[in-house]
Parts: structure tokens; sequence; C-alpha cells
């Protein structure tokens, strides 16, 4: 196996854009190691970024917080410019030894459906920077997940990190992960919505959702359904309804069962739209 | 007594406090050492036909198989139909195939991939109440059950069920075995609980006599019942290896081979027919227990004994029928687990209890009153209780403690977290059943050495449950002596007498009552002013040539008789008894459960180290929280599906409530100052426990465990079609 540490980004892009062998980043590796003990990753080529300065850290932007890609868990706890839905779910990862080093990037490069930080990247409308040599480009969260442990990252880039644009002052944001247990727990499933209400009118609605599906999920449905719409109690329901049904694909497995993801889900979601 | 009730410290304590201890994998690797591997059956059942070898040089590596086998290839334990290594047909997935040793694990693994078994497929048989194979078949008959149901106008049935669980040890098991000395002795040094019993295996496989087959127990990182039996097989198969390479071979299973292969608690089903009288009073039970026992015998007889002798559970009826069936199926061989069929069919009667009490509109507490054993009564098996019998104070005290008599149990609650609160009562026999202490004959030496210092000899084993804390406290007051002229031998079949394993709660009252008396025979013999301290008197009494050696056999009490065939008579020397309530808090959306609060008081005959017996009695209590809601183990087409430690859930710290211990101290006249087993008992009352109080939280009748939030959403929306959002598919 080939191992490589870069000291600054511009190394790092270089050893990407020049490698031969496919290489895999190494962030904090709570889950490329779990893979290669595993048998499921035998990586020709690591290359370890956590010693890249320009990866670490939160900075104010002019219109929202850049997230750079190797920020923990604990760091974004830590942080009162995280928004508050971000920090209820980096708590909620793992637990104390996994959160130091668990990363943002790493969260979204395993694209796990169970991941707990990208559902909530998903409601917030994030945008993930990725850099390369050539250049950078800039992708939704949404766009970025493309499917079940897959993204849309190429071999010659990195994630740079994640940007969440300010929040409006009227807007609702809630989080929710139901897990095996009170820590140290993977989700058997986990929901993130952020909501406005106008009068009685929901006037916007993103949602993202993990575990209820072969990948983290935005809600177009519950959008669809409650967008424009008086905020009843019924309305809700309904909503929920109809996106526990169209937006979810749960499964049975180890974890749980398909019904009760369903189930839990649309009152999950009831739960937080109603908060 | 000095010693005994006071904290004495753990003489293997700060090794592991600091991270010093040595366990298993961390002895130094010796310069030859080779290690070993398992090659197992991916499939549950079949014709072994044979064992193809790929592309590989083989040459490099030593390979056994059934036929390298020096004795018998038989896993010797209670019946003779557990092979070593499968020799011709494969009964369960993961059954051990063949062997491989090799310099180094990377060889390892490349020769154990090399290795293909050939197997030709046969229909497994999963389900336990459909298995035609019987492996042991009990059945207790008690006054005349078919007269009193023939007249009886309240007649109240349930059914009941329990799936396995993992004891989940932190080390996972481990043998390093040496090859054969000049005169064919075999040693192996692992992580177990029962020397000798390992030592039986090993005979029998290479056809020795014991002092050829030498075992010796390292530092064991927790046991549960876990490491009784499944040592045995770890070391034969690292011994054969030894012996086949010329090497000593270290077997270390990797969390996930252990999690597939080796056994756990056995799944039961249980079914209650109870005739009541109105006022509650217990007139005739008919049970019917059925374990699932999995492809061998292993220890399921004893296992099926225990459960049926305390399935009629902590109470008096005059006319009892129990049928008890472990049948084997093509599952991973289900073993020892703490508390050993008890807490399985605890969960049945004590939630058959409150099924009663519901259906005559009593509480709880009054069923539980009105029924339970005393001081003179007979249990199930006609034993009569003749001491130590503290059921009616634990149930006060826990009363007087929690308020639960005045709790309305199943009252209609409301909002979106409901809360509720149950209890549990229930005894746990400890020592061996029946006869087991009097055919055992467990012995304990002490020696005392130049210096005045007393040498304890014991198989019995510390495997984390503070045994050497206890036996130092035992022998320091028994010989008048302090702790630090106190040395617990270290387990070694070469060292120490056979004092029996460790299990079913016997250590302390069974093995520290011999050491009590062997401790008093030497102080006699010692004599002299007990103002001057034991060692200088000891010290003199050895240099002037004094008889320095005291072996204790084990006797049973006076009067005890054991009807092996009727299962009649006095099962245990005695009983410890005990009373949980738990509190818990529903969450309506998820089902999820937090255990909000947690008491059990418990009569432990008396407390040799009472922060010891608190610490066994909370982590008893915490392995039956777990299991009563958290610990999923189940197995899909014979393969045990939570096989890492991401999926193998237990509670953590942040799941575990707080637990307050009670202790009740009823002392038994045959213990050592009065103690009697508390290791299980802990074990068998949570669940039932806590069922009972997620039933009065959001009236669901749980009658399975673990209550996961799938089970209890799908019981409640059952209830509450209304409160559906989708039709559940069935
Ligand atoms: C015990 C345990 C508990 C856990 N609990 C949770 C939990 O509760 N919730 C949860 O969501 N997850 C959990 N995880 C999974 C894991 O911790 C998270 O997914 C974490 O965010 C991964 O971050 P990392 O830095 O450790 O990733 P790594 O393991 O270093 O990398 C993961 C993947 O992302 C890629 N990658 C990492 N950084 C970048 C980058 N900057 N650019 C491009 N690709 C990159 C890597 O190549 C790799 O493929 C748990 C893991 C363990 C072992």
């Amino acid at each position: 196996m080939k191992f490589d540490k870069p000291r600054s980004l511009g190394e790092a892009l270089s050893i990407l854009a020049d490698a031969e062998l496919e290489p895999h980043l190494l962030a904090g590796g709570t889950d490329l190691l779990v893979e290669i003990d595993t048998g499921r990753t035998a990586p020709p080529h690591v290359v370890d970024i956590w010693g890249i300065p320009e990866l670490h850290g939160i900075q104010r932007e002019a219109e929202g917080v850049r997230i750079g890609s190797l920020t923990t868990c604990t760091e974004l706890y830590r942080d009162a410019r995280t928004p508050d839905i971000l920090r209820d779910a980096a708590w909620e990862v793992g637990a104390e030894q996994i959160r130091n080093r668990a990363t943002i990037g790493g969260n979204l490069g395993t694209a796990s459906p169970a991941a707990d930080l990208t559902p909530v990247l998903f409601a917030l409308g994030a945008t993930v920077r990725l850099c390369a040599r050539r250049g950078d480009r800039d992708l939704s969260a949404r766009q970025f997940i493309t499917g079940y442990r897959s993204n849309a990252l190429r071999p010659s880039e990195l994630i740079h990190s994640v940007w969440i644009p300010d929040r409006p002052d009227d807007e609702r944001r809630a989080f929710r992960k139901v897990g095996t247990r009170r820590a140290q727990s993977i989700s058997k499933l986990v929901v993130a919505v952020a909501f406005r209400i106008e009068g009685e009118v929901v006037i916007a609605c993103r949602g993202g959702a993990g575990s209820v599906a072969p990948r983290t999920i935005d809600l177009p449905v519950l959008t669809r359904e409650i967008l424009g719409r008086r905020c009843t109690p019924e309305r809700i329901a309904h909503a929920a309804r109809m996106s526990a049904a169209l937006d979810c694909a749960p499964v049975d497995d180890v974890r749980s069962t398909a019904l009760y993801r369903r189930e839990v889900f649309a009152r999950v979601l009831v739960d937080l739209l109603s908060r | 007594m000095r010693h005994v009730g006071n904290r004495v410290a753990r003489p293997e304590g700060p090794a592991k406090v600091e991270g010093r201890a040595v366990y298993v994998d961390d002895i130094p690797r010796a310069k030859d050492e080779w290690v070993g591997g398992t090659l197992r059956s991916p499939v549950a059942h079949g014709k072994l036909r044979c064992i193809e070898r790929g592309d590989f040089d083989f040459s490099r590596v030593v390979v056994v198989t059934a036929e390298d086998i020096p004795g018998d290839n038989v896993q010797a334990l209670i019946v003779d139909d557990q092979p070593i290594l499968c020799a011709d047909t494969v009964r369960h997935v993961e059954e051990p195939i063949a062997l491989v040793a090799a310099p180094d694990q990377g060889t390892l693994c490349a020769a154990l991939d090399a290795l293909e078994p050939r197997i030709d497929p046969l229909e497994p048989v999963f389900d336990a109440e459909r298995s035609q194979d019987v492996q042991s078949e009990i059945s207790i008959d008690k006054g005349d059950v078919d007269a009193t149901f023939e007249g009886a106008t309240r007649i109240v049935e349930g059914e009941y069920h329990t799936d396995s669980q993992e004891q989940l040890y932190i080390e996972t098991q481990g043998m390093i075995a040496d090859p054969p000395t000049a005169d064919g002795t075999i040693t192996v040094r692992g992580s177990l609980q029962c020397p000798h019993y390992v030592q039986k295996a090993l005979r029998r496989a290479f056809a020795v006599p014991p002092e050829k087959a030498r075992v010796v127990q390292c530092e064991t990182g927790g046991g549960f019942g876990g490491k009784e039996d499944y040592p045995s097989v770890v070391a034969c198969h690292a011994a054969l290896l030894a012996h086949a390479s010329g090497h000593r071979v270290r077997m270390v299973y990797d969390r996930n081979e252990d999690l597939l292969a080796t056994p756990k608690r056995h799944p039961s089903r249980v079914r209650h027919r109870t005739v009541v009288a109105d006022d509650g009073t217990l007139l005739a039970m008919d049970i019917d227990v059925l374990l699932d026992g999995g492809a061998y015998t292993t220890l399921s007889p004893v296992v099926l004994s225990r459960g049926v002798i305390h399935a009629a559970g902590a109470y008096r009826c005059d006319n009892i029928r129990i049928r008890g069936r472990v049948v084997g199926t093509n599952h991973v061989p289900y073993g020892a687990f703490r508390g050993f069929g008890a807490p399985q069919v605890c969960f049945a009667i004590e939630r058959q209890m409150d099924r009663i009490a519901a259906s005559l509109g009593i509480h709880p507490v009054v069923i539980r009153q009105r029924n339970m054993l005393r001081l003179g009564d007979r249990t199930a098996t006609s034993q009569l209780l003749k001491e130590s019998v503290g059921s009616e104070e634990v149930l006060r005290r826990i009363l007087a403690h929690t308020g639960f008599d005045r709790h309305e149990w199943r009252k209609e609650r409301s909002g979106n977290k409901r809360r509720g609160v149950g209890l549990s009562f229930f005894y746990h026999g400890a020592g061996f059943t029946g006869s087991g202490e009097e055919m055992l004959k467990g012995k304990v030496t002490v020696e005392l050495d130049d210096d005045g210092c007393a040498l304890v000899r014991a198989g019995s084993t510390e495997i984390g449950q503070g045994k050497n804390a206890m036996f130092t406290a035992i022998a320091a007051d028994a010989l008048g002596a302090e702790p630090d002229a106190i040395t617990i031998v270290d387990p070694d079949t070469a060292a120490v007498p056979d004092s029996g394993p460790t299990v079913a709660s016997r250590t302390c009252m069974i093995v520290g009552g011999c050491l009590d008396k062997a401790c008093r025979t030497l102080a006699d013999r010692v004599g002299g002013d007990p103002n001057t301290p034991f060692r200088e008197r000891a010290s003199a009494f050895v240099r002037g040539g004094g008889d320095a050696v005291a072996t204790e056999t084990y006797g049973s009490p006076p009067g005890l008789q054991w009807d092996q065939n009727a299962y009649r008579g006095d099962a245990y020397p005695v009983f410890g008894w005990a009373a949980d309530v738990a509190e818990v808090e529903v969450d309506l959306t998820t089902f999820d459960v937090e255990i909000v609060r947690f008491v059990t008081c418990v009569d432990v005959g008396h407390a040799i180290q009472p922060q010891i017996v608190e610490g066994q009695i909370e982590g008893g209590t915490l392995q039956s929280i777990g299991w009563s809601h958290i610990e999923v183990m189940t197995a899909e087409n014979g393969r045990f599906r939570q096989d890492r430690l991401a999926t193998c859930i237990i509670p953590t710290s942040l799941d575990t409530p707080p637990i307050d211990v009670l202790l009740v101290e009823e002392p038994f006249s045959n213990g050592p100052f009065g103690a009697k087993g508390v290791g299980e008992l802990p074990m068998d009352g949570g669940a039932p426990a806590i069922a009972s109080a997620i039933e009065d939280a959001i009236g669901v009748h749980v009658t399975h465990v673990p209550a996961t939030p799938e089970r209890l959403l799908e019981a409640w929306l059952e209830a509450h079609p209304d409160d559906a959002f989708f039709e559940a598919k069935r």
C-alpha cells in the first residue's frame, strides 16, 4: 500500500492529479479503517489529509458559514456558528472518541445511507465545494450524494468544505435520530427539516432523511404536500404520510424493519413539524 | 469478622485498572510461535464430502482434520455427540471442519482461503417447535393437576417467548497451546472459567491421563457462562495444532468469529395454564417449557434442568405439572449464560402472574403476596424451605423503598411519553442442582509456608467477579490473619485441586465454604494466643514441623435428598430471593423505552464483600435490562445476524439507569459466614419487571423479549389501528 501525507492543499491536489493507483483519502479514519479491517476495501494508495491546514476550521462568510471538510463532530458541536440542527446531529454521532475523529467530509465521502450529518446538510440546503488541481466546483449536498455509498467525487478531487447559507430568523428547524440505543448507535432512521411559516402558511420547507432508503434522501413529496398550505395538524399528518409512502423506500435489515421505519418516519415527521 | 463484610483490596485489581493485566493476546510471542485458525462450515446442514485444496503451498503450514486426532473425536462434556472437527455431517453454520497453523497471520489467512469444504446440503431445521430431535426431557409432577383443572372455574393461559442473548465478554475466546513435552504432557493456557472441564476435554482428545493435560487460566476478561464450555473447544483445537506442528500455537478469535461461532443463551417458549381461585390463590399450574438447544447437546440438559425447576417461580402451589424439552436444531449450539435457563422461565412466570392479576383485577403485589413461598413451604419439587428464606423481607423492603403497592398499575395514561412501573419477584437456586455437588466433591487446599502465609489452592477462577477478594476475606477471617498473609494461587491444574467449575453461583457458597473450613482447621492446628499476629504463630508452627496443609472436600448439608428420576426433593442447598421494580418511559413516537429507575432488593445470605456483591447485582441487572428491550440476537438460516459490535447491541452507560441495590441478609447455616449464591440471581428479574412496566405505561401485554421498539410498535398498532399511518402488511 502506498501512503502519502501531504502538508498543504496544493501538495494533496498534485498527489491526486498524478496518482496512478486509485487513491483513497483518509480523514478521521472512522469509516475507512473499519472498511479496511473488515476487508470491504483494500486501498492500494492512501492519502492522509489530516495534516492539511486549509481543510480544518469553520469560517464566517458574507452569507453563510464555510465548514472545512476536516471539521470533526466535536468541533461542529462546540462551535456556536454551527447551525443548531447540525450541532444536534454532530452530538449524536457515535460516542466521544468517534466524535473527536469523525469529520463532516468523511460523512459525505462515505455516502452511507445511515449518515447522520448528511440529511441535515440536505435540509439546510448546503453546498459542497470540491477541489482539484484543475479547479474547484460547487455542488449542492443533494447533488453530491448520487446513490448507495456513492457520490459525485472524481478521483482527482477532494472535498474542500461545506457551505451553509445563513438562516432566516423565522426558520424552524428540527432533527431527530432514532437509533438502537442512546449512544454509539447507527440510525434506524434519521430526519431533519427546516421550514418557515408565515401566518399559518408554510412558505419554505426542506427536508433530509437517512436509513429510510438506499441513500440519504431529500423529501420532495413532503415539500410538495406542505408548501403553500395552512399548517394544520391534518395537513401535517397527510404530508407526513405521503412523504413516508413516496419519499421513503425502507428495507428490513439487522437494525430494524421496513414497517417500523416507514411508520416511525411519519410519526417523527409529525412531531418535528408540530414543534 | 473483620474482613468479611468490609472492603478487601482485589489482588488483581490494580493491574487491570492500570492496563498492565496480561490477557491471552498480550502474552509476548515465543520465538517460533505459530498462529492457529479454523476452517468452518458455511452451511447449517450437509454431508461433508471433502476439503478441496486450492492454489497454495501447503508445505508452509500444518492442516489438521478429524483423522489427525490422537484420541476420540469427541468434545467431551455431557453427551458424546459433538465432534472436535466435523468428519461427516455438518450440523451448524460455523462448525469447525479443519484447523490450520501457520508461522504468521498472513500465511494463515491465505491457507484458510485456499481450503474449500465441499458439502452436499441437507434440509436444515431451525424451528424448535418442529424438531423431532429431543436432546433432553424433564418432568415435574406434584399433586393432582388434572383433577384441579377439571373442576376449575378460572383458568388463565399464556404463552411467552424469549430470544437468544450474547454474553459479550470483553475479551474474546483465546488459547495458547504448547507442543507435547518429551513425556507427552500437553499444556494449554487461556481465557476460561473451568480449567478442569478443559482438562477433561483434552484428556479425551489426546487419550492421556489427567497429569498429562495441564490447563492454566490466564487473566480472563469476562465469561458470563460463555467461557464455561467453549474454551474446551478452542483448547482442543490449539492443542491439536501444537501437537501436529511442533510449535507453540496461539488461537485468539476476533470478535466476528467469536460472535458467529460461540454459544449464547437458549431461546425459549413457555406455555402456562393456571387454575386460580377468585382471591388469586394458585390452585394448579401446568407449564410447558421448550428450549432450542442448537446442533449439539453441550450443556443443554443442565440448562433445561434449572429452567424446569424454576419454571413455577417463587410461588406455592400444591398441584404442579412441568414438562420441559430441549430440542436439537441446526443452530449454533446454545450454551451457558448467567442464569442458565432461569431467566427464560422467570420471564414467563412473572408475566403470567401479572396476567392473572389483571384478569382478577387485583394488584401485581397482591397476587405475589398471596402466593409467595415462605419459610416452611414446599417448592415445585416439594423441597421444604427450612432456612434462609428472604422472600417476605425482599418484597417488604422493595415496597417500602418504591411504594409500588400504592401505584395504580395499568391505569389509562395520556401524553406522548408514558411512564409505567413494574415488579418482579423471583428466586434462584444456589449451587449445582440436586446431587451435583455431592457427585463433584469439590476440593480446596490451604497451605501455610515458612513465613506464616497461606496459599489458597482451588480451580475456581477469577473472571472479574471478585473471587480473589472474596476468598481473601474468608481466609483471613477464618484464619484470624490479615489479607496480606493470604495468596490466592492462580488456577493451574498442575497446582490446584478441582474445586469445581466457576458457574452456578457456587464459588462463594460452596468453594468459599470449603475454604472457610480448611482455614479453620489450620487455625486450630496453629493455635496460640490470638493476640499474637497469625503470621508469627503460623510461621513458628510451620518451622516447628507442624502439618501445614489442609484439604477440604465438599459435603452436602445433612438431610438433603434428591430423586433424580422423579425430579423431586431438595433441588438446591438454598435459594437466593429477590424483587425488582422498574420504572420506564415509553416514547409513543418511536417506541423507545427509557429505563428511568431500577430498584432491586436481593437476599444474599451474607455479603462477604458488599461492594463486590453490589457490583454483581448491578451488572447482572444491566444484562437483564439489555435483554429486556435492547439486545437483539437472531439467526437467519442458522447464522447469527449480529456478527459485529456495530450490530450486536448491548446497553451503553447512557442506557443504564440509576440502579438502587438493597441487600437483605438471611444467613444460610451451611454457607461461609452465612453467604449464599448471588452471581446469577440478578439476571432473572429485570426483563419481566421491565415488560410489566411497559405494559403499565402503554397497556400492551408484552409476552416476548426483547421488547424492541419494532415489537412494541406492532403491538401498539394492533391495539390502536386508528393510530397507524400505514396498514401493517402481515
Ligand atoms: C463506532 C462508530 C460509530 C459511528 N457512529 C456514527 C453515527 O452515529 N453517525 C454517523 O453518521 N456516522 C457514524 N459513524 C461513521 C463515521 O464516523 C462517520 O461517517 C464520519 O463522519 C466519517 O468521517 P471520517 O473523517 O472518520 O472519515 P474517513 O473514514 O476518514 O473517510 C470516510 C470516507 O470519506 C472519504 N473522505 C474523507 N474525507 C474526505 C475529503 N475531504 N474529501 C473526499 N473524500 C473524503 C474517504 O476517502 C473515505 O472513503 C461511526 C463510525 C464508528 C466506527
